[in-house]
C-alpha cells in the first residue's frame, strides 16, 4: 500500500477524541508553583518604585521578581534562525513599561489564590509617560519606545531604535513611475488590516523543573522547540547545555507560540528557586500580551494598459510591530514578496516598507505572517481594477496571472516550477458557478448577494535559512523510529512524515513509531512556521531514509556474504539480485544487527532548500447583504489549492478549512481594539468575535495540484496560504453586493450601513 | 464544604471550598479531558454531563453537583471512540484541544435527538468553538456517524 496521498488517519487521533491527558496543563506536576505575572495598566510609564514586601508575607507564596531580579541582558522571544533578524528588545522584566499588560513583577505560589493576592498588594508607583498609540505617526516621534542605549540588531533590516523604526526596506525592478505614467489605467489606495488574535484553543503555557541532573527542563507548548531553548539561555543568561525542552501535544498554534510568550517566566522561577514552576496564561492575557498579527496600512498603486494587462506595481506598507519587534522585519516582507509575485508579468514593481514602534501590545507571527496583509490590499486593488475596466475580474486575473515557467522577480527572482494556478481558476469558477453569480442579484426582498475572488500565494519554508532534519532508527523485529525535530500543533505533521516515511521504506505506518520534540533527543529542526515542515522536513525524510536502506542494504548484504551493491532493499528484506532465494527478512536483519554489530542501523539527514516554492490558490465567495440592516451572510466559498502533491488529503482539506474560517473571521468579525489611552478593549472572547459553525455557511475545497520538482513526492505547502483569500474576496463580494468599497477591516453590518465606502 | 455525588458512575465525597469552580475541581481529580479554553463561557471545552444535560463547568460551582450525577469524557469511553473514529477519518479533530467538550456536546445532542437535520447541529452545537478545523470536517464526522446509525451501524 501507498501511503502518500492517502487519507490516512492521524496517529494521535484515538488519544486525542478519547481525551487523554497529553497537554502541558495536563503533564504538569501537581506540586508544581503556580507563576502570575503583575501587569502594567499603563501604555508607557517607568517604575519609580516598587513594593513588595506585603505580598511576600502572604502564606504560601515562594518568590516575587522585579526588574531588578532579572537579567540585564536584551533578547527576543521571536522563534526564528539565529541570528534572529527580530531586535533584541527585551528583557524579562523592564524598568521601562511599553503597553497596557506589560510584565512588571513575577509573583509564585502555592496556589492560584495566594498568587492572586500577593499581586495585589505589590505596590508600584509609575512615572507615566506619553504613549505612541497612532503607528501613523510613530515614525520620527519624539516619543520613543526603545531609547534604551542597550537596544540592539543582529542583522541589518534598516532598523532605528531612534526613530521608532523597527526595519525598513526596499526592492524594485524597473522603473514603476515611468511605467504607471504610460498606464491608461491606475488604481492608487490604502487599506488597512488589523492585528487578528490566533485564538488557539489552547493559551499559552509552560511548565519547568530541574532535573536529576541539575539541569533546566522545560515543557512547553510551543512551534519552536529548538528555538525556545536558545531564547530561555539568552533570557536567563545560562549556558544552552544546561536547558531542555520537550513540546507534548499542543491545542493549535497558527503562529502563536513561534514566540515564546509564557516560557521565560516558569523558566526563570525554576532556575531561581529550584522548585517546578507552570503559567497557564488566561484567556485575558491570551488577548492582552500575546503575539497577534501585524496591523498594516498598504498603499498599492497598479497601472494597467488598455487590454487590461498589469504593467506595474507600487507596494508601501507600514507595519504595526507594537511594543516590541518580534517578527517585525520579517512578516513586512511578505506583504510585498508574497503578493506582487501573482502578477509577474509586470513591467515593473516597487516594494518599500516601514516597521514602526508604538506602545500596544508586541505583533507576532500568525499563519499568512504579512502575505494575508499584502494579500488583501494588493487583491483588492486588482478587484478595483477590474470594475474600473468593467472587466469580469476572474478574466483580469487570467490575463496577468503567474503561470508555471513564470520568472517571479518580486520573489526573489524565482521561477514558479509548479504553478496550477490557471487550473485552480477554472476549476474554480466552474465549482462556483462564477459565471452565473457573477457579479450580484437582487433578491427583491432587501437583500442582495454578490461574489468575490481573490488569488493567493505563500512559500514553503524560508529559502537558505530553515533547517530540517529527521532521524529514523531501526529497532528489534525491524521497526521504525521516527524522531521529529519540527512540531506537530495539531497540523498532522507527524502522521504525514510517517506516511513518507513508509512510502520510502515500503513499509506499514503501523511499523513507524514517531517521537517528537525534546531537544535532547530530536535531531535539529527549526520549528513548524514558515509553511515548512510538509516541504522541508518532508525532503528530510526522503533523504534520511535513503541513507538508512542503504545501511540496512550492507547489514543485509553481510549476513548474505554479498557485497552490498549485489544487494537489494526492498521494505520486508534484503535479498541477492543475482540470487533472490538468498534473502534475510528485516526482522532478522534487525534482530541480528542488536549482536555484535558495528554497523548502526540509525540515520539522520538535514535538509534546507535554495529555494521556497509557493502553493497557489483561488477563492471565491458569495455574499448575501441585508441592505437595511448591513447583516452580511456568507452563502457559499469554495478554495481552490495547488500545495503539490497533496500527501494526506484529509489533513489538506481540513487545513484549509479551518484557514479559510480564520480568514473569514478576519474579514467579518475579528478585531483587536484599544482605548484612547492604548488598553485593549479585545480582551475575551465576548469581545473578540470569532466565527462559530452558524457564521460561515458552505464551504467547499478541491485540490488541482502541480508536481513540485523540489519537495517531497512533489509536495509544497497548505498550512498557511489558506488564510489569505478569504479578506479580499468577501471584501469584493460586499462591493458587487452594496456598491460600497471597503478597504479596511473588518467589514461589520454596522460600518455597511453607515459607511459610505466609496 | 463537603460534596457527594457520582463522577463518572462513582459516588466520591470530598471536602472544597465553596468557591470552587467544577472544571477545577474536576482536573484535580484527573479528569483532564476536561478543558479551560476561555473564561467568559464562550468556547464550551469544558462541557460535562450534569444529570445527563450538558453544561459549562467553567460556570457550574462543584457545590451545585452535590447528590448529582456528573459525567466527563472519562466516563464516556466506548462512545468516545465510537463518534471519535468519524472524526478521527476526516483528520477533523486537528489539535484535539476543543474535541473532549465537542465530543460531549454531540453525545449529549444524539441522547435528545435521534436524527437532527443539519440546522439542529450547527444550533446545538454553536457553542462549541474550534479555531483548527474550520467546523466543516465535524460536521462531515457527524454526518457519517449518523448515517452509520441509520445503517445498523453496520461496517
Amino acid at each position: 500500500m501507498k501511503y502518500v496521498n492517502a487519507p490516512v488517519r492521524k496517529k494521535d487521533a484515538m488519544a486525542l477524541v478519547t481525551g487523554q491527558p497529553v497537554y502541558t496543563d495536563d503533564l504538569a506536576p501537581a506540586d508544581c508553583l503556580i507563576v502570575k505575572v503583575l501587569r502594567s495598566p499603563h501604555a508607557h510609564a517607568l517604575i519609580r518604585e516598587i513594593r513588595t514586601d506585603a505580598a511576600q508575607k502572604v502564606p504560601g507564596v515562594a518568590c516575587i521578581f522585579t526588574w531588578q531580579d532579572v537579567p540585564n541582558k536584551r533578547f527576543t522571544y521571536a522563534g526564528q534562525t539565529y541570528p534572529e533578524p527580530s531586535p533584541y528588545d527585551r528583557l524579562i522584566l523592564d524598568r521601562r513599561v511599553r503597553y497596557v499588560g506589560d510584565p512588571v513583577a513575577i509573583v509564585a505560589g502555592e496556589d492560584e489564590v495566594c498568587v492572586d493576592r500577593a499581586l495585589k498588594l505589590i505596590k508600584v508607583t509609575y512615572d507615566v509617560l506619553e504613549p505612541v498609540l497612532d503607528f501613523r505617526k510613530a515614525k520620527d516621534n519624539p516619543i520613543l519606545v526603545h531609547p534604551e542605549d542597550d537596544w540592539k540588531t543582529l542583522c541589518q533590516v534598516g532598523a532605528d531604535n531612534r526613530r521608532n523604526l523597527c526595519a525598513s526596506g526596499k526592492d524594485a525592478k524597473g522603473d514603476v513611475d515611468a511605467v504607471l505614467a504610460e498606464c491608461p489605467y491606475v488604481v492608487e489606495e490604502t487599506y488597512h488590516t488589523k492585528a487578528n488574535q490566533q485564538a488557539m484553543m489552547e493559551t499559552f503555557r509552560a511548565f519547568s523543573y530541574k532535573d536529576v541532573y541539575g539541569r533546566l527542563n522545560v515543557v512547553a507548548s510551543t512551534q519552536i522547540t529548538f528555538h525556545v531553548r536558545r531564547i530561555l539561555s539568552h533570557a536567563l543568561d545560562i549556558p544552552k547545555s544546561k536547558i531542555r525542552v520537550v513540546k507534548p501535544r499542543i491545542g493549535g498554534g497558527f503562529g502563536a507560540k513561534q514566540t515564546s510568550v509564557a516560557e521565560v517566566f516558569p523558566a526563570f522561577v525554576t532556575w531561581k528557586t529550584g522548585k517546578p514552576a507552570k503559567m497557564v496564561f488566561t484567556r485575558e492575557e491570551s488577548q492582552i500580551a500575546s503575539s497577534p498579527r501585524h496591523e498594516m496600512e498598504i498603499t498599492v498603486r497598479l497601472g494597467a494598459d488598455q487590454g487590461g494587462r498589469i504593467r506595474a506595481i507600487d507596494v508601501h506598507t507600514l507595519s504595526n510591530t507594537g511594543a516590541y519587534g518580534e517578527h517585525g522585519p520579517t512578516t513586512v516582507g511578505l506583504s510585498g514578496h508574497k503578493s506582487i509575485p501573482l502578477y509577474s508579468r509586470a513591467d515593473a514593481f516597487r516594494f518599500t516598507y516601514d516597521v514602526v514602534y508604538t506602545n500596544v501590545m508586541s505583533a507576532g507571527a500568525y499563519r499568512g505572517y504579512g502575505a494575508t496583509q499584502g494579500i488583501f490590499a494588493v487583491e483588492s486593488a486588482v478587484n478595483e481594477l477590474a470594475a474600473r475596466m468593467h472587466m469580469d475580474p476572474a478574466h483580469l486575473r487570467q490575463i496577468n496571472m503567474t503561470r508555471e515557467g513564470d520568472v517571479m522577480p518580486a520573489y526573489y527572482g524565482e521561477t514558479a516550477n509548479s504553478c496550477h494556478l490557471e487550473g485552480c481558476l477554472t476549476k474554480a469558477k466552474e465549482m462556483f458557478g462564477w459565471e452565473e453569480k457573477f457579479p450580484s442579484k437582487d433578491m427583491g426582498n432587501g437583500k442582495v448577494r454578490g461574489v468575490g475572488m481573490a488569488l493567493a500565494m505563500q512559500g514553503s519554508s524560508i529559502s537558505n535559512v530553515d533547517t530540517a532534519s529527521v532521524s529514523i532508527k531501526v529497532n528489534d523485529d525491524g521497526f521504525y523510529s521516527l524522531m521529529i525535530g519540527a512540531s506537530d500543533m495539531g497540523t498532522g505533521c507527524d502522521t504525514i512524515l510517517a506516511q513518507m516515511v513508509a512510502d520510502c521504506m515500503d513499509c506499514d505506518m503501523e511499523n513507524i513509531a514517531v517521537y517528537g520534540v525534546d531537544t535532547d533527543t530530536s535531531p535539529y529542526d527549526s520549528g513548524s512556521y514558515a509553511s515548512s515542515t510538509t516541504y522541508l522536513t518532508g525532503m528530510a525524510v526522503v533523504k534520511t531514509c535513503e541513507t538508512l536502506r542503504t545501511r540496512i542494504v550492507k547489514e543485509g548484504a553481510k549476513i548474505l556474504k554479498c557485497a552490498p551493491e549485489e544487494a537489494e532493499f526492498d521494505g520486508k528484506g534484503v535479498h541477492c539480485l543475482a540470487d533472490p532465494s538468498r534473502f534475510v527478512t528485516l526482522k532478522d536483519l534487525a534482530n541480528e544487527a542488536m549482536c555484535a554489530n558495528d554497523n548502526a542501523l540509525f540515520a539522520t539527514e538535514s535538509h534546507y532548500s535554495p529555494v521556497s516554492p509557493p502553493p497557489f490558490m483561488v477563492g471565491m465567495a458569495e455574499v448575501e447583504v441585508d441592505l437595511e440592516t448591513g447583516k452580511t451572510e456568507l452563502l457559499d466559498y469554495v478554495a481552490v489549492v495547488d500545495c503539490g502533491t497533496v500527501v494526506n488529503p484529509n489533513l489538506a482539506r481540513v487545513q484549509t478549512e479551518g484557514g479559510l474560517v480564520q480568514g473569514i473571521g478576519m474579514a467579518l468579525y475579528e478585531d483587536v481594539v484599544y482605548s484612547s489611552q492604548g488598553k485593549d478593549y479585545s480582551n475575551s472572547f465576548m469581545q473578540y468575535k470569532l466565527p462559530t459553525r452558524l457564521d460561515i455557511g458552505t464551504i467547499r475545497v478541491a485540490f488541482d495540484s502541480s508536481y513540485e520538482p523540489t519537495g517531497p513526492f512533489g509536495a509544497k505547502s497548505i498550512g498557511e496560504i489558506v488564510i489569505n483569500t478569504p479578506s479580499p474576496a468577501i471584501a469584493d463580494a460586499i462591493y458587487h453586493a452594496t456598491g460600497k468599497r471597503f478597504r479596511s477591516l473588518p467589514i461589520t453590518p454596522e460600518r455597511i450601513v453607515m459607511e459610505e465606502g466609496r | 464544604m463537603t460534596i457527594k455525588f457520582w463522577l463518572n458512575g462513582k459516588l466520591t465525597e470530598d471536602t472544597i471550598a465553596a468557591d470552587t469552580l467544577l472544571l477545577d475541581y474536576l482536573r484535580t481529580k484527573r479528569c483532564y479531558s476536561v478543558k479551560r479554553g476561555c473564561e467568559t463561557a464562550n468556547c464550551g471545552l469544558c462541557t460535562v454531563l450534569l444529570e445527563e444535560k450538558p453544561v459549562l463547568s467553567c460556570s457550574t460551582l462543584a457545590a451545585r453537583v452535590n447528590g448529582k450525577h456528573v459525567t466527563t469524557l472519562e466516563g464516556l469511553q466506548a462512545e468516545a471512540e465510537e463518534f471519535g473514529a468519524f472524526l478521527a477519518d476526516q483528520g477533523a479533530e486537528q489539535c484535539g484541544f476543543c474535541n473532549p467538550g465537542f465530543i460531549m456536546n454531540v453525545l449529549a445532542m444524539m441522547r435528545e435527538r435521534k436524527d437532527p437535520t443539519e440546522e439542529e447541529i450547527r444550533e446545538y452545537l454553536a457553542g462549541n468553538l474550534c479555531r483548527c478545523s474550520g467546523f466543516v470536517g465535524q460536521e462531515r464526522a457527524i454526518q457519517a456517524y449518523l448515517t452509520w446509525k441509520r445503517e445498523g451501524e453496520s461496517v
